[in-house]
């Protein structure tokens, strides 16, 4: 899996964007960087990392302490992007030269594993029933990722027709402004000019 | 694959490594989602640390990649050459084919049977209706995210517009009349 590197106290956020009822997995595995071996640690006891999921309406779905090595999974009841956060536990002050952390991430979205389910197969007729399962969620979960497009697109559409309304609307106005501000500066400069003597 | 979206602080850059055996085949295809004018530098290393695609203020790009080494290969993203906007970036880390549906498709002596063949043959047209979802979301997410850019501005400019009417039309016969009332004391204008 991929991995990338983070600080000891830094927290590196991703951003999911998926449609209402969908189940995402993620898992992963965090290494702390040795200074005297000069290199990750395999396994680093006592550190842990902090997973948050925030909705796109900056509600916490999922706020909790893993090991250095964890599965989170979370279904999202409204659809659009959800920020998903890892930061690690640990107590080291910032300052700690070279101290960096690790962190590989697989995140899965919409998926059953298939793997699982294939091994426990005992016949072949089992095994293609569990393939035609895995089939049918994939379709399932395109089904809904196309309602979900259905709804931005009518978010976008709603936008566009609000910029050209607006800038109808605005064109007009300020023309009217325009023609009003011109009348009243002649009149009121022809009164002030009359009051003044000079015409 | 692993598929990312990830903000991208402005001055800032993100890496992200894969370890890889020899011979095999990657593509990343990244894009720009929202911010600034959607682009983004992009560079691959592999690992002993040559560059092997570099390219500076793509809006998207597709780069496939044999591997000739086998190591810790690194792509990162810069949005370093702005000063104030930061950008949604989405990439796609391809690595090798697809796994086929039937795992031991390829080991086969006997015929597939009809179900089997079925299976894979809907496994393939489903990979491909993902992949066009996909390029479409990202289509859809960047154009929605130009046009709310645009409605913001034109509501900007308009009231800030009005404003400088406002000012500059009351200002020029403010002052206009001022050039006339000093004249005053000197017998502004009136025949004597």
């Amino acid at each position: 899996a991929l991995f990338f590197h983070s600080g000891e106290r830094e927290e590196k956020c991703i951003i999911e964007d998926v449609p209402s009822d969908t189940l995402v997995t993620g898992n992963y595995k965090v290494q702390r960087w040795d200074t005297h071996k000069q290199d990750f640690l395999e396994s680093a006891p006592g550190l842990g990392m902090f997973v948050t999921v925030t909705t796109p309406s900056d509600e916490v779905l999922l706020s909790k302490l893993y090991g250095p090595q964890g599965t989170f999974s979370f279904t999202s009841y409204i659809s659009g992007g959800h920020i998903i956060c890892l930061q690690s536990n640990s107590t080291r002050f910032v300052a700690f030269a070279g101290s960096k952390l690790r962190i590989h991430l697989d995140i899965r979205v919409g998926e059953h594993f298939l793997d699982e389910s294939i091994i426990q197969a005992k016949d072949k007729v089992n095994e293609v029933n569990f393939r035609l399962e895995h089939l049918i969620e994939q379709i399932y979960h395109i089904s809904k990722e196309q309602n979900y497009e259905r709804e931005r697109e009518e978010k976008f559409r709603k936008t566009s027709e609000e910029t050209n309304s607006n800038i109808l609307w605005w064109a007009i106005v300020q023309t009217l402004i325009l023609i009003s501000i011109g009348i009243w500066q002649i009149k009121s400069l022809r009164d002030f000019f009359i009051s003044k003597k000079l015409v | 694959g692993t598929e990312l979206t990830f903000e991208l602080p402005d001055s800032e850059k993100r890496c992200f490594h894969q370890e890889l055996e020899r011979g095999l085949k990657f593509t990343l295809d990244y894009q720009v989602i929202t911010g600034g004018h959607y682009d983004v530098d992009c560079y691959v290393e592999d690992p002993t640390g040559r560059t092997i695609y570099r390219e500076t203020k793509k809006q998207y790009d597709s780069f496939p990649h044999r591997t000739e080494l086998k190591g810790v290969y690194t792509f990162c993203f810069s949005n370093e050459f702005s000063t104030f906007s930061h950008k949604t970036v989405y990439f796609d880390f391809q690595v090798g084919d697809e796994p086929p549906i039937l795992p031991d498709m390829s080991n086969r002596v006997t015929a597939l049977t009809q179900m089997e063949s079925a299976c894979v043959t809907i496994h393939e047209a489903l990979n491909t209706v993902i992949d066009s979802q996909t390029h479409y979301r990202l289509r859809e997410a960047q154009d929605r995210s130009r046009a709310e850019d645009l409605n913001g501005r034109v509501s900007y400019w308009s009231v800030g517009e009005t404003l400088i009417l406002f000012v500059v039309s009351i200002g020029q016969v403010v002052l206009l009349k001022s050039f006339f009332t000093e004249k005053r004391p000197g017998g502004g204008g009136a025949g004597t």
